[in-house]
């Protein structure tokens, strides 16, 4: 490949790092966890790079190379995306703002100490 | 439009949902929706793979993604949500093992001598790279799912020798570039592999965590050398991304824990604790233990009781049963409050997601800061299953391996309850003072049955 495209790859690299330092500025530690996990499964886009390895292989070695990346690859996007999902989950229920039949219920018990 | 540009064009929606979906999971109320836009982001991109000119093998690439989908699903599913953070360095593990597999076989694949220099160094970053978090990644899970000792693991001149294999990585990487010694890029491999393994042995107890987000980082620049050997814009978008945001949140985590990071990867946390706690500890001092039906009348005719939920609680299940005792309690007018440490659980946030999975409402869970002015008011400070976040050695002792946490003032409350399973020390490996204090009571067993059988005896007053 030529001169140019390494260079705006770089270009690429260097602006990305300064958003992604930028766009997690101010967290809060409880959602610490789930942004570490749902960058663990951004970062599964490394299956896209696992297609096109076996996608085009040629001989035996490259497939082998390329099927064991697709598999690893997918384990780490799918498994990424759906363990970030579930940690969520809980914090919708945390979340009282809105006011519906289900949330009310669980905030009942906090004002008057619930019937047990 | 050409099929190219579609691609393309493509790739720039992916990257702008990846980075939407890094700034929605900064935030409580967009976290959910960053997640799907991120998932969504990513279905697009690996759509959008399958219409590339010249790809072949279809049916295998379906099939292996088959294969992976079909293990990640249930594994993710299933998991107790106490075995997260082991599930996330799983996860990690394998795409920095996909990163170096990717830069490998584009390398093994190139005409001996045909690659560019600046083309060699990028295999050499996504190969050394991804198969350190690949080989990190293992070890941190078989410290956290106790398939080996959590504790940190060191030998004499650890930091020389990991600063041996750095160099000879390095140097066998120069080697490879300006030589036609390709097999020395096997050799790299196994070095890295080895370099990940002894890099994460040192690292033990609770700071774990802190190091899996860091594996987390390099997983991402790994996926970035990988897109520089591809000439993939949205690997090096998004791997970049990862790695930066990843590199600041580890920052953030360790800062939370009161440490720097160069403290928890090459302190080996730990090593002194024989030093300072073994001596005294152990069986020769006394301490109070008490049954449930003592701890049931402390509890039920105090004013103001604040729960410290730590791991023990998570372990046994016992989210549900602490609720229970929290309704119970609050029947009978007792103020309830959960005072979470930052790092409670196994990492931070951790204890937030099992406590609300419990539903317990939101405005009793206090952060540290929030929750340390009340304990001076508070008649009973109920310790469930946590340790180290309560041992005031991270504030008197200069010497303790956690000086300089921040803890929670457990100490400041009238009376103490711990909830143990045993003498044995918390996750850090110290002894805690605390459990001495003549206004400590102890509660020795499983968390869930020492709870069930402090509400029946509740109940029963």
């Amino acid at each position: 490949m030529n001169g140019g495209d390494i260079l705006s790859l770089i270009t690429v690299f260097v602006l990305a790092a300064f958003v992604g330092f930028e766009v997690i500025a101010k967290v809060p530690s409880t959602l610490h966890t789930p942004l570490m996990s749902g960058t663990n499964a951004i970062h599964g886009v490394v299956l896209v790079g696992a297609m096109l390895v076996l996608g085009t292989a040629s001989g035996t070695s490259q497939m082998v190379l390329g099927f064991v990346a697709v598999v690893l690859a997918t384990l780490n996007v799918v498994g990424g995306f759906v363990v970030t999902d579930r940690m969520l989950e809980m914090f919708k229920v945390r979340k009282p703002p809105k006011v519906s039949a289900e949330s009310v219920s669980a905030v009942a018990p906090s004002t008057e100490g619930g019937p047990k | 439009m050409s099929l190219g540009t579609g691609i393309r064009l493509a790739d720039l929606i992916a990257a702008i949902c990846f980075v939407l979906a890094l700034r929605g999971l900064t935030g409580p109320k967009t976290a959910r929706y960053g997640n799907l836009l991120g998932a969504g982001g990513m279905t697009l991109a690996i759509a959008i793979t399958f219409a590339t000119n010249g790809l072949t093998h279809f049916l295998l690439i379906v099939g292996a993604m088959a294969i992976g989908t079909v293990i990640a699903v249930p594994a993710a599913r299933l998991v107790k949500m106490t075995a997260m953070p082991q599930m996330v360095a799983a996860f990690n593990g394998v795409g920095g093992g996909a990163a170096a597999l990717i830069a490998l076989a584009t390398f093994l694949r190139a005409p001996a001598g045909s690659l560019a220099v600046y083309e060699v160094v990028e295999v050499l970053l996504g190969v050394v790279i991804g198969c350190v978090s690949f080989s990190g990644s293992c070890i941190a899970f078989a410290k956290l799912q106790e398939i080996m000792t959590g504790r940190p693991v060191t030998y004499p001149g650890q930091q020389v020798w990991n600063g041996i294999v750095g160099v000879a990585i390095l140097g066998l990487g120069v080697t490879v570039c300006v030589s036609s010694f390709n097999w020395l890029v096997a050799i790299v491999l196994v070095l890295a592999l080895a370099f990940g393994v002894a890099f994460v042995l040192p690292v033990g107890g609770a700071d774990v965590p802190v190091l899996i987000s860091l594996l987390n980082s390099f997983t991402g620049l790994a996926v970035a050398a990988s897109g520089f050997v591809l000439h993939s814009v949205v690997l090096v978008v998004a791997g970049t991304l990862v790695g930066a945001s990843g590199t600041l949140l580890t920052q953030m985590m360790s800062r939370a824990m009161g440490r720097s990071l160069p403290n928890i990867l090459f302190s080996a946390f730990g090593s002194v604790i024989t030093a300072t706690g073994g001596a005294e500890g152990d069986t020769t001092r006394s301490v109070r233990s008490a049954s449930a039906e003592d701890v049931a009348i402390l509890l039920a005719y105090a004013n103001k009781v604040i729960v410290v939920p730590g791991y023990g609680l998570a372990v046994a299940q016992a989210q549900h049963t602490i609720r229970e005792l929290a309704d119970l309690l609050e029947s009978r007018g007792v103020q309830v409050i959960y005072a979470i440490h930052p790092v409670a659980g196994r990492m931070p946030g951790h204890m937030n997601v099992l406590l609300a999975e419990a539903n317990v409402p939101y405005e009793q869970l206090k952060e540290m800061d929030e929750a340390n002015p009340e304990f001076q008011s508070a008649d009973v400070a109920l310790v469930v299953g946590a340790n180290d976040v309560v041992n005031p050695a991270a504030k008197n002792n200069p010497d303790s391996p956690i000086y300089g946490m921040p803890i929670l003032a457990v100490d400041e409350a009238r009376n103490i309850v711990f909830m143990k399973r045993s003498m044995r020390p918390g996750f850090a490996g110290i002894d805690n003072e605390l459990l001495f204090d003549p206004k400590t009571t102890l509660l020795f067993g499983d968390a869930k049955d020492s709870l069930t059988k402090v509400v029946a005896a509740i109940k029963a007053l």
